[in-house]
């Protein structure tokens, strides 16, 4: 692409990288997430994190929250690209500075160590709302929920401390106040 | 109860219902049913292909030339495997497809079962959406479904993969009745704030430029019509982009010529200095702007289309309308005749200097080139060509590459659906089997495919589908022995190492004419020229022509790659040819 012999242009500079949060109500059917994550790799897009589960089983809908980085137009582009797919029925999109939206992403880890350092890590989780799911001599798992980059810096702290398995659930996503997004 | 069908009835009440008269395939295994059916409905025709591919392009040339959708039948794994190119070929060209496949049993599905794939796996990237149709009861919802998609918004592939247990499978159908509602997915919700915004700019422009595209086709005839009464009451010049050609009159004086990497002088230089750009069912290709960064620096940008994901995608735009073509300009001209006339005559004064500098540029002359009496030159066969077909409503294919520029420089064409050609994808071979489809569509009239001989050889096999059909198809072969615009490439940009663009040995054309039992005629003299041309219109039935060109010839202008619009390599016959050529080779 690059190549000034190339018979296509050379890339220009690229613009500033934002964090986006999208979330994508879909009709719950075969193939829909491959459609929505094939756009994304088709089109060279980024996805950081994605979750997707039925919210509405009557009416079939499933809600996929996506965390992706791009530039101001390529954010434009990912909205309008997901809002043409069949069965997508409404794009939301929001910055992750937005102070409106309410950002969780959940994580199950699991700690082997003794006490002493289970404890040092339990203590370091307090402020994540753990939930103590099982618990040996040895071990413990415990679940938090938290910001993306609140767990990154907790996966990093406990790892000394006896962190041997994460698993995440990748961020979700909701607006605060009464309203809905329409 | 009502009366139960089995799937594949219900595929032919489809199309029934659907006012399908022609559908493109090849049997196979998968779709035995379909086929079986076929007998009971004579009121569509299968025309037999002879390669899936073909089925794609010809379905791809009888919607383009029709403004209906094309339809095409075909079996499981390789023959749904074999249609993906005609399908990523109609997305990038929005051209409203729909293919039925068949498909292993369901139970068998995920077994590696014989002649199984993917199908909906693989044409999710290039459809606008595909179905699996894994519950019969679902099978008429869907295939109504397809053709709306396919056919609304801006248009584009779609593809239904039927199991052979679905085909067999029975349910009721109710009549379908076509729906005035719109889906969601249709944009055409402009605002008279919008409308007025665009006068106001066309009304202040000193120098504006109007550049259309494949989406005043979309739009229908109609659109074109609206098109040439917009242009004309704001006296601005107009160019438009390879898919567009057609749509205004390309011998008309405010046509200043198609733009882009082979376009005019002038068309080119005005898109660059203009300060007010309309862009009119055009996506901003990249073979259409050059350089991004300076892309038409001075101008203020409108952009009108149907999908709001062409706004903004690749170049930042003042006033984006997104609606159906022929209703915005339609709302346009009303408020433009609404206002006082004093608007148009103004207008042109205030834009005749605009008009002086476009006739300056014209005289550049930036198709010209030099003849020749020894050799037949390509522009001047193409030239010709039209000469000598221009008094009759021809239909023109292309394959891709040099021979399609040529045709698109040097064939003026008046009205739209007129010319098929690949032009997103640039797929080789596509002419041939669109010439079938075209001459399905408009069985009495002049079709033509200007073709290059290495793209006509990558589906000469539908020759044969011509044959059968008795399709009067003209294939004109601009034969140069080279893949003239990678010669041409490797020329100018890589030392001339002509890797693996030559074509060592190529068929005999009349011979391999008289092989498929069709027409054969060779010229390789300017002075025989046009009596053999004459030869081929007057010939009631299909004829490979096969010209030889000189293979040196080279096609320009060009812009060379990264450059903006302003900086073009012209041809040999421009003056300062050296100058030129010499300072564009080494920016390139």
């Amino acid at each position: 692409m690059s190549s000034p012999k190339s018979a296509y242009s050379i890339p220009t500079k690229k613009g500033k990288l934002d964090t986006h949060i999208f979330v994508v109500w879909v009709d719950n059917e075969s193939g829909v997430l491959a459609r929505v994550v094939g756009l994304f790799s088709g089109r060279g897009y980024n996805i950081e994190s994605l979750a997707v589960a039925e919210v509405d089983a009557t009416k079939n809908i499933s809600r996929i929250t996506i965390v992706t980085t791009g530039t101001p137009q390529v954010i434009d582009q990912i909205k309008l690209q997901l809002k043409k797919l069949v069965p997508v029925h409404k794009v939301a999109d929001f910055k992750r500075e937005d102070k409106n939206v309410i950002f969780k992403e959940m994580a199950l880890l699991k700690i082997v160590a003794q006490k002493k350092k289970i404890d040092k890590c339990l203590k370091e989780c307090k402020k994540f709302n753990p939930v103590i799911l099982d618990k040996t001599n040895k071990s413990v798992v415990v679940q938090i929920t938290a910001l993306r980059r609140e767990i990154d810096k907790m996966s990093k702290k406990l790892k000394p401390l006896g962190l041997t398995s994460t698993s995440r659930t990748g961020a979700i996503a909701m607006t605060r106040g009464a309203q809905t997004f329409k | 109860m009502s009366k139960l069908y089995t799937g594949a009835e219900i595929v032919f009440k489809c199309l029934e219902d659907q006012e399908v008269e022609y559908i493109f395939g090849y049997p196979g295994g998968a779709v035995l049913p379909i086929y079986d059916e076929l007998k009971n409905h004579s009121s569509i025709k299968h025309i037999l292909v002879r390669h899936e591919q073909g089925a794609g392009h010809a379905a791809e040339g009888y919607a383009r030339s029709s403004g209906k959708p094309g339809v095409v039948l075909v079996t499981s794994g390789p023959g749904a495997t074999n249609v993906v190119t005609a399908l990523t070929d109609a997305y990038m060209d929005s051209i409203p497809l729909v293919c039925i496949s068949g498909q292993v049993p369901t139970h068998l599905i995920g077994t590696d079962a014989f002649q199984e794939c993917d199908t909906t796996g693989i044409t999710r990237p290039c459809t606008k959406h595909n179905w699996l149709v894994k519950d019969i009861k679902e099978l008429p919802k869907v295939m109504h479904e397809a053709f709306k998609v396919a056919t609304t918004g801006r248009p584009g592939p779609v593809l239904i993969d039927i199991p052979k247990d679905i085909q067999f499978a029975k349910t009721n159908y109710t009549k379908f009745k076509k729906e005035k509602k719109l889906n969601g997915k249709i944009h055409n919700k402009f605002s008279e704030n919008e409308i007025n915004q665009l006068i106001d700019l066309i009304s202040k422009a000193k120098k504006p430029v109007v550049y259309t595209g494949g989406g005043v086709i979309n739009s229908g005839p109609q659109a074109s019509e609206t098109l040439k009464e917009f242009v004309r009451l704001i006296g601005f010049p107009i160019t438009s982009t390879l898919q567009g050609l057609g749509a205004f009159p390309g011998d008309d004086n405010q046509f200043i010529g198609m733009l882009g990497m082979h376009g005019t002088y002038e068309a080119n230089n005005a898109m660059h200095d203009c300060d007010l750009l309309i862009n009119i069912g055009a996506r901003f290709d990249d073979r259409i702007t050059g350089k991004i960064d300076e892309f038409s620096p001075k101008s203020k940008k409108v952009h009108i289309d149907i999908d709001p994901s062409s706004i903004n995608k690749i170049i930042k735009v003042d006033l984006a309308i997104v609606g159906d073509v022929n209703e915005v300009i339609k709302s346009a001209i009303k408020k433009i005749n609404k206002k006082q006339n004093g608007l148009k005559d103004s207008n042109k004064q205030r834009i005749s200097k605009w008009w002086e500098q476009i006739q300056k540029w014209r005289t550049k002359d930036s198709l010209g080139f030099i003849n020749s009496d020894k050799e037949i030159k390509p522009q001047h066969a193409v030239k010709r060509l039209y000469e000598l077909t221009k008094n009759q409503d021809t239909f023109i294919t292309t394959e891709v590459g040099q021979h399609q520029m040529w045709a698109a420089q040097h064939y003026k064409f008046n009205k739209p659906n007129r010319w098929m050609t690949s032009g997103g994808l640039g797929t080789m071979g596509y002419g041939l089997p669109a010439a079938v489809g075209v001459q399905i569509a408009h069985p009495d009239k002049l079709v033509i495919d200007i073709a290059g001989e290495a793209s006509v050889l990558m589906t000469i096999q539908e020759m044969s589908t011509a044959v059968q059909y008795n399709l009067p198809i003209k294939i004109f072969i601009l034969n140069n022995q080279y893949m003239g615009m990678v010669r041409q490439w490797q020329e100018l940009l890589h030392e001339k190492n002509y890797s693996e663009s030559y074509s060592e040995a190529l068929p005999d054309f009349v011979k391999l004419a008289e092989a498929y039992g069709c027409k054969g005629i060779k010229a390789d003299n300017p002075d025989e020229l046009d009596d053999k041309i004459k030869e081929m219109i007057d010939y009631n039935g299909p004829v490979i022509f096969d010209c030889h060109v000189d293979p040196n010839e080279n096609c320009f202008p060009m812009i060379p790659s990264g450059k903006p619009h302003n900086q073009m390599i012209l041809g040999p016959n421009d003056k300062e040819e050296n100058k030129i050529t010499g300072k564009g080779k080494s920016l390139v």
